[in-house]
C-alpha cells in the first residue's frame, strides 16, 4: 500500500514523542529531522519538505503543544492537518463543464499510465456518473498505442474513436462530432507521452487544448516519480493550465511523495488515483483520508465505501437481522465470504484498517488462498448441511473433504471456528462488545 | 557516439547547466555552504539521503587528503568519485557467445522500447537476436514489440494476449535453438515489485531459461525510468530476489530527470548500469559509460 513506509517511519518517530510526558523544543527539532528524512525518502520534493517542516515546527513549538499533557499526540495532529492541507484539503470532483460533450484531456510523461487511466476513468464515469463516455486515441507516436486503447476500451465496454496516425487535433475534432452524433456526453482524450522539455510536442498538446477547450485537463503522474515530478508538473501546468492531477500506480510500495509535491507546486488538486491493474482499480483521491493513511490511522472511510459498493442494502439488513436473531448459518457465512472477496484482495482491505501496517501483511496472500479453500469446503456441502451444520457427521465430513480437495481436519477446523464465531456474534449483538473483542478475527482472516 | 553524449549532456543540462555545474563553476573556496548546496543538488537528482551523505563523506576525505582548496579542483575529484562508484567490475556481454537477456521492470518504464533498441544495437554489432514477446498481459504489447522487431529487422516469437509468458519463453528458446541464433531478448510484462504472484512468474521464466539453456549466460536487466525516485531501490531489491538482477537499463535520460537513484542502487545493491536510453529514436540506446555519465551529471 502506498505511503506505508512513510506511515511506519512517522509512527516510530512519534512513538518516541508519545512516550514522554512533556516535550521541549529540542525534542520537536529531533522529531522533525526524522520527519524530514522520511519525507525525502518518500520522494517528496526538497522544497516542499523544507516548507512543510517549517510549518509544522512553527506550530509544534507553540505553547499549546509544549504545555499539553499529550504533546506527542498534539504533534501528530499537527502533522496530520498539515499533510492534509498539503494534499489539498477536500476531495476535488471532476468537472464536466457546460459544453456537451465534456472533454477530458489526459497528458503526461511517457509511461505514466495515461492509456490505462483513460480506460479506468471512462469505466468509472459510466458506472458512477451514468455517463456515456467515448475514448479517443490521439497517441500517434508510440507503436501500438492505439491498439492498446482499443483493447482497453473493449475490456471496459467503452467505444474507442481512432483515426490512425492522422493529426491529433483533426482526430479529436472528428471525435467530438462523432460523440455529438452518437450521444456520448464525455470524451476522454488519450494523448502521447511527452517530455515537458520537448517544445514541439508541448506545442502539439497546447494546440489540442486550444481546439477542444476541455472541461478537464488532467496530468497523469506516476506515484514512483522522484524529485523530477515537480519540474514536469510545473512545465505541463504552465503549458496547458492543468485542472487536476491523477496519481497512477499507487498500489506499489511506493511512498508516493510525488503526490504531495505535485499538488503543492502546481496548486492543482489530485482528483483520482489508480490503485491496481484491473480497470476497476481507480478511486477518487481524498486528501484527509490519505493523510490518515500516511499516519497509520487507517482509511476506514474508503473501506466503508468499498463495502457499500459491494453489499446491497437489503442484503445487509437481512444479515444484521440474522445476526441479531442468532440465525447465522454457514450459508450466510459463505455468501458473506464471497462478498468480502469481491471487495478486493484481503491485503488491500486490511491495509485500510486502523493500526494495521501494510508491511506486516506478508501472510495476507496466504490467507486469500485459505479463504478460497474455505469457500471450496462450503460449496462442497449441501444446502441442507449449510443451514444445519449439526447434520455433519463423520461420513459427511469425509465426503466434503474429498469434494473440496481438503482434509477432514480442515473441515473440522472450519466448523469449530464457525461455532466460536456464532458465539462471538451472540456477544456482539447482545451489546457486550468489550476489549477482548478487538483482537478477535473471524476465521483467522 | 559524440552525438550521443551531446544528447545526454543536453538532456541533463536542461535545468540550467547540468546537475552540479553551478556549484563547481568557479574557484570559490570550499566551505560548509558548498557541502550543503552539494547535498541539496544530490537530493534533487534523486540520489537519496543515505548515498548522498556517503558520497559527501568520501569527497570531504579526498578534499582533505589531496589538499584541495577550490571548487574547480573538487569537481575533478567528484567526477573520479562518481565514475569509480558507477564503473562495473566486468564488462557486459562478450562479443561472441550466446546470451539471454531477460528484461524486467515495473509498468511504463520503457521495457518494450528498450528491447527494440537493444535488438537494433546488437544487430548492428553483427549478432543474431531473437525477440520473445512474453508480455502477454498489457493490451497490444506484442504488437508494439512486433513493430520494433520490424524496425530492427529481427525475428520475433509471440503468442496471443493472455498466453502463459513462460510458454512464450519456452517457444522462443526452441526457435532460438532451431535457428542457431545467439541472443535472446525476452520482453516481460510490467509488474509492480510487491505483487508476489507476478514476481514468482518471473522466477519461473528465469528457471526455464536456465533449464533449457544451461550453458548460456542469462542476464536479468531491470529497466529503470530516470524519473523514478527512491522507490527504485525497492524495485531493484525485489526484482533481484525474484530473477537474479545483473544490471540496469536507465531510460528517459533525455528529460530533466537525472537518474541519480542509479547511484544509490549501485552503492547499496552493487547492481551496475549497463545501458542508457536518451531518446525515442532507434539509435538512442547506448552502452553505459560511467565517466561520460559522471561528467554529464556535473556539466
Amino acid at each position: 500500500m502506498a505511503f506505508e513506509g512513510l506511515s511506519s517511519k512517522l509512527q516510530t518517530v512519534f512513538k518516541k514523542l508519545t512516550g514522554r510526558g512533556k516535550l521541549n523544543e529540542k525534542d520537536v527539532k529531533e522529531a522533525m529531522r526524522e520527519v524530514k528524512l522520511a519525507l525525502l525518502e518518500a520522494d517528496v520534493s526538497f522544497a516542499v519538505v523544507k516548507k512543510f517542516i517549517a510549518a509544522v515546527t512553527e506550530r509544534a513549538v507553540g505553547a499549546e503543544v509544549l504545555e499539553s499533557l499529550t504533546p506527542g499526540q498534539q504533534v501528530i495532529k499537527i502533522v496530520s492537518e498539515e499533510l492534509t492541507s498539503l494534499m489539498g484539503g477536500a476531495n476535488a470532483k471532476l468537472e464536466f463543464g457546460s459544453q456537451t460533450p465534456a472533454v477530458v484531456l489526459l497528458c503526461g510523461l511517457q509511461g505514466a499510465g495515461k492509456t490505462t487511466m483513460a480506460g479506468k476513468l471512462a469505466a468509472y464515469l459510466a458506472k458512477h456518473f451514468g455517463k456515456s463516455p467515448l475514448l479517443v486515441a490521439c497517441d500517434t507516436y508510440r507503436p501500438a498505442a492505439i491498439a492498446q486503447l482499443q483493447v482497453v476500451g473493449e475490456k471496459a465496454h467503452i467505444p474507442v474513436f481512432a483515426r490512425g496516425e492522422q493529426n491529433p487535433v483533426e482526430t479529436a475534432n472528428e471525435a467530438i462530432a462523432y460523440a455529438k452524433a452518437h450521444l456520448h456526453d464525455v470524451v476522454i482524450i488519450d494523448t502521447a507521452g511527452r517530455l515537458h522539455i520537448d517544445e514541439a510536442m508541448m506545442a502539439e498538446i497546447a494546440a489540442l487544448k486550444a481546439a477542444l477547450k476541455p472541461a478537464e485537463i488532467l496530468l497523469a503522474v506516476d506515484a514512483m516519480t522522484g524529485q523530477d515530478a515537480v519540474l514536469a508538473a510545473k512545465a505541463f501546468d504552465e503549458a496547458m493550465g492543468l485542472t487536476g492531477v491523477i496519481i497512477t500506480k499507487l498500489d506499489g510500495d511506493t511512498r508516493g511523495g510525488a503526490a504531495l509535491s505535485v499538488r503543492e507546486v502546481t496548486g492543482k488538486p489530485i482528483k483520482f488515483c489508480g490503485t491496481g491493474e484491473k480497470l476497476t482499480d481507480i478511486e477518487p483521491f481524498y486528501p484527509d483520508r490519505m493523510a490518515s493513511r500516511i499516519l497509520g490511522m487507517g482509511d476506514m472511510l474508503t473501506l466503508i465505501e468499498k463495502a457499500q459498493a459491494t453489499f446491497d442494502e437489503k442484503q445487509a439488513a437481512e444479515l444484521t437481522a440474522k445476526l441479531r436473531s442468532n440465525d447465522f448459518t454457514l450459508e450466510d457465512f459463505m455468501e458473506q465470504l464471497q462478498q468480502v472477496q469481491s471487495m478486493g484482495s484481503m491485503q488491500d482491505i486490511l491495509a485500510m484498517m486502523p493500526g494495521v501496517q501494510a508491511n506486516k501483511l506478508g501472510d495476507a496472500e496466504l490467507d486469500e488462498k485459505r479463504a478460497a479453500r474455505t469457500i471450496a469446503i462450503l460449496r462442497s456441502m449441501t444446502v441442507a448441511e449449510r443451514r444445519k451444520p449439526e447434520l455433519l457427521n463423520a461420513g459427511r465430513r469425509r465426503r466434503i473433504a474429498a469434494g473440496s480437495g481438503t482434509s477432514v481436519q480442515e473441515v473440522n477446523r472450519l466448523l469449530n471456528q464457525f461455532e466460536s464465531t456464532r458465539k462471538m456474534i451472540k456477544q456482539f449483538s447482545g451489546g457486550k462488545l468489550n476489549k477482548k473483542g478487538r483482537g478477535f478475527k473471524p476465521f483467522g482472516f | 557516439m559524440a552525438g550521443f553524449f551531446e544528447k545526454l549532456k543536453g538532456g541533463l543540462s536542461q535545468t540550467g547547466g547540468g546537475l552540479l555545474a553551478g556549484l563547481f563553476a568557479g574557484d570559490a573556496r570550499i566551505d560548509g555552504d558548498f557541502y550543503d548546496e552539494l547535498e541539496e543538488a544530490l537530493i534533487l537528482a534523486d540520489v537519496g539521503m543515505p548515498t548522498s551523505t556517503k558520497i559527501l563523506g568520501q569527497l570531504k576525505e579526498t578534499v582533505r587528503a589531496q589538499n584541495i582548496h577550490t571548487s574547480g579542483e573538487a569537481k575533478q575529484a567528484m567526477v573520479e568519485l562518481l565514475t569509480g562508484i558507477m564503473r562495473p567490475e566486468e564488462s557486459f556481454l562478450p562479443q561472441a557467445g550466446q546470451a539471454v537477456l531477460l528484461i524486467v521492470g515495473v509498468n511504463g518504464v520503457g521495457k518494450t522500447t528498450s528491447i527494440g533498441k537493444l535488438a537494433h544495437y546488437y544487430k548492428q554489432q553483427g549478432q543474431k537476436p531473437l525477440l520473445a514477446a512474453a508480455d502477454t498481459f498489457r493490451a497490444a504489447a506484442a504488437e508494439q514489440l512486433r513493430i520494433w522487431a520490424g524496425r530492427a529487422d529481427v525475428p520475433i516469437v509471440s503468442q496471443g494476449e493472455g498466453a502463459d509468458p513462460a510458454a512464450v519463453v519456452f517457444d522462443a528458446i526452441a526457435s532460438y535453438k532451431a535457428k542457431g541464433l545467439n541472443l535472446l531478448l525476452v520482453d516481460t510484462a510490467g509488474r509492480l515489485h510487491n505483487k508476489k504472484n507476478l514476481m514468482a512468474e518471473l522466477s519461473k521464466m528465469r528457471r526455464i531459461v536456465e533449464r533449457e539453456l544451461p550453458e548460456v549466460r542469462c542476464e536479468t536487466l531491470l529497466v529503470l525510468d530516470a524519473v523514478t525516485g527512491q522507490n527504485a531501490l525497492a524495485q531493484a531489491k525485489a526484482f533481484g530476489e525474484a530473477a537474479g538482477l545483473t544490471g540496469i537499463i536507465l531510460t528517459k535520460l533525455d528529460g530533466t530527470a537525472k537518474g541519480g537513484v542509479a547511484l544509490a542502487v549501485r552503492e547499496e545493491l552493487g547492481v551496475p548500469v549497463r545501458f542508457v536510453g536518451v531518446g525515442e529514436g532507434i539509435d538512442d540506446l547506448q552502452p553505459f559509460d560511467p565517466e561520460a555519465f559522471a561528467r554529464a551529471l556535473l556539466g
